[in-house]
């Protein structure tokens, strides 16, 4: 009778001790020695799956980033763009593996399972506490969709949009220079993705859809009938231009790699010429003031 | 609580039977002072023991998660103080709108839950487009996620492009809970009105009442009373799917953690989101153990109030 709690008690203990060993600490994963490898050949590179240069983007991937929902058929900026590093880098077109990747997970703490991250992921000081960058692929402009005939469809400057109601995506830069440029006089709506924002638009849910302007130039061409873009919103910051990048696991070595890969992309043309491929040009959208 | 006092009455009573009938002063035997120290020793005994083991409990897992090799990478990403303080105030506004979408849809499912309950309830012939109407929209809406409920309700209704129909977010968020809670909630009441014995209802009507009288003043309020805890859970429950409504647009508490995680690239917001909602839930998980503790006693020999 008196000994009951404390057996009890001594066989917590035991489960719990149990419990603890069996959850021992993974290994070590901190790959911060050297911040590029000697030589960036295929062999000496420093990845998930030897041999496979794994690639992740988050699903569904949208045009014109990826074409078809599919990043392994090497259409859409970004698969093309991914290719291009991993052929600079060495790899055949098969000895690259995508992996599905979405965007909030893609900057969960700990071993990731990609060695690099394409999905319009634009870099800022803040986020390069939690995860590494490569230097940038892509310059960012945002660009502003109304349905034609609509109240704001014909405004030309930012102070004409002030009492729109905006849509917009989640986590993009786009609710960003919602909050700093635009500065409406109604809440914005956030939207889990971009098709969701595109149907408030279409629903005449919202006034306005903000992406970045490759996307809003596919919103017109292909997803929305009779709509059209507004204009783009000016460059922000003193000048300094937001641009996508690469996202690498903190501390990544592999970053030295892509932005030598990505740099002889940029000065051999290629990259420009991707972009031209790929990406409307933005020469059409005049600049909101 | 009551089963302490029920023990220690029982213990009087022995006590009582050991002492000599007419004795002047009763006093407790030698024996009974015995047996109530023991068991008060037991008692702090077996309290200091629990309060050990959980105090001893909490160390190890805190001292394990804290000496893991990846510790110092989650306190920063998922316990930085500067990200909530940053991250609160907005998140703070958002949960504002929780509250109120929360505080508007209750009163409206109880009444929907209610009433496709006392459908269900209906046996004259007359009545079964309206029973089979009651039936199908518990069948279908129990059936449906809440999320792609929200999603259809939400993106569906303003597509019609109808005239007067609301296109505010939160409403037609709101809207899409009424009708997945509605059906929950009205089984619940069903339960409830089932549970109260068919003589309740055959002793009132033998005093004159009529069905509807009897069905007011004697069914409902024992079967509304019985289900009151089931019916807080499912608040709670629709407590926190009120955050559902984030994918139509509106800045509510999971969104603008949402926001500010995207950010900064750190989870904290969606912590300080968290803390929100518990401190939500928790109040009213208290008051369901409070009412179902006095049900007890009510029910229980005796407990007249």
């Amino acid at each position: 009778m008196h000994r009951r709690p404390l057996a009890a008690v001594l066989t917590g203990l035991a489960a719990l001790t149990l419990a603890v060993t069996a959850c021992a600490p993974q290994e070590d994963d901190t790959a911060t020695a050297s911040k590029s490898p000697a030589s960036c050949t295929k062999d000496k590179l420093p990845l998930k799956t030897p041999g496979k240069l794994t690639v992740a983007t988050d699903k569904p991937a949208f045009e014109p980033w990826f074409k078809d929902d599919d990043p392994k058929n090497g259409q859409g900026f970004e698969s093309a763009v991914a290719y291009a590093v991993a052929g600079k880098l060495g790899f055949t077109k098969d000895e690259v593996a995508w992996t599905v990747e979405s965007f909030e997970s893609s900057y969960a703490p700990g071993t990731k399972k990609f060695d690099f991250d394409i999905n319009q992921v634009s870099v800022t000081p803040a986020r390069e506490k939690a995860v590494t960058f490569s230097s940038g692929y892509y310059d960012v402009q945002q660009g502003v969709v109304a349905l034609k005939g609509t109240k704001f469809a014909g405004a030309s400057s930012i102070a004409e949009l002030k009492g729109a109601k905006i849509a917009v995506q989640v986590g993009t830069t786009s609710y960003q220079a919602v909050k700093n440029q635009l500065k409406p006089d109604i809440e914005p709506k956030v939207f889990n993705n971009q098709i969701d924002a595109v149907n408030a638009l279409k629903n005449k849910q919202a006034d306005v859809l903000l992406v970045d302007l490759p996307t809003a130039f596919y919103v017109t061409a292909a997803q929305v009938e009779d709509s059209k873009i507004v204009g783009q919103l000016p460059q922000t910051q003193g000048g300094e231009t937001e641009h996508f990048g690469l996202l690498l696991e903190k501390g990544s070595p592999l970053v030295g790699c892509l932005d030598k890969a990505l740099g002889e992309l940029k000065s051999s043309g290629e990259l420009a010429k991707i972009e031209e491929r790929w990406l409307t040009s933005a020469a059409g959208a005049p600049v909101l003031k | 609580m009551a089963d302490v006092g029920g023990r220690r009455s029982r213990a009087e009573v022995t006590a009582r039977g050991t002492s000599a009938p007419g004795d002047a002063a009763w006093v407790k035997s030698e024996r009974q002072l015995d047996r109530e120290h023991r068991r008060r020793r037991a008692g702090v005994r077996s309290a200091s023991l629990a309060t050990a083991s959980t105090v001893l409990f909490a160390v190890v897992v805190v001292a394990v998660v804290v000496s893991s090799p990846g510790w110092p990478r989650v306190h920063e990403t998922f316990f930085a103080w500067d990200e909530f303080a940053d991250a609160f105030p907005d998140v703070l506004r958002g949960f504002w709108l929780n509250v109120r979408i929360f505080l508007i849809a209750e009163p409206v499912i109880l009444a929907v839950g209610l009433l496709v309950a006392l459908a269900r309830g209906l046996r004259s012939p007359l009545f079964f487009p309206l029973r089979a109407l009651a039936v199908a929209y518990t069948d279908v809406f129990r059936g449906i996620p809440t999320i792609l409920l929200v999603y259809l309700v939400g993106f569906g209704l303003p597509a019609l492009r109808l005239q007067g129909l609301p296109d505010d977010p939160a409403v037609l968020g709101g809207f899409a809970l009424v009708l997945s809670y509605g059906a929950y909630v009205a089984e619940v009441f069903r339960a409830g009105i089932d549970s109260v014995h068919p003589s309740q209802r055959a002793a009132a009507r033998s005093l004159g009442l009529s069905r509807t009288q009897s069905l007011r003043f004697v069914v409902l309020p024992q079967a509304v009373r019985r289900v009151v805890p089931p019916l807080l859970n499912d608040f709670a429950s629709l407590q926190k799917d009120t955050a559902l409504v984030a994918v139509l647009g509106p800045l509510e508490a999971l969104r603008q953690a949402q926001i500010h995680s995207a950010d900064t690239f750190n989870y904290t917001p969606f912590l300080a989101s968290a803390v929100l909602f518990i401190a939500l839930t928790v109040p009213m998980a208290r008051f369901t153990d409070h009412l179902a503790a006095r049900a007890e006693r009510r029910r229980a020999p005796g407990g007249g109030t």
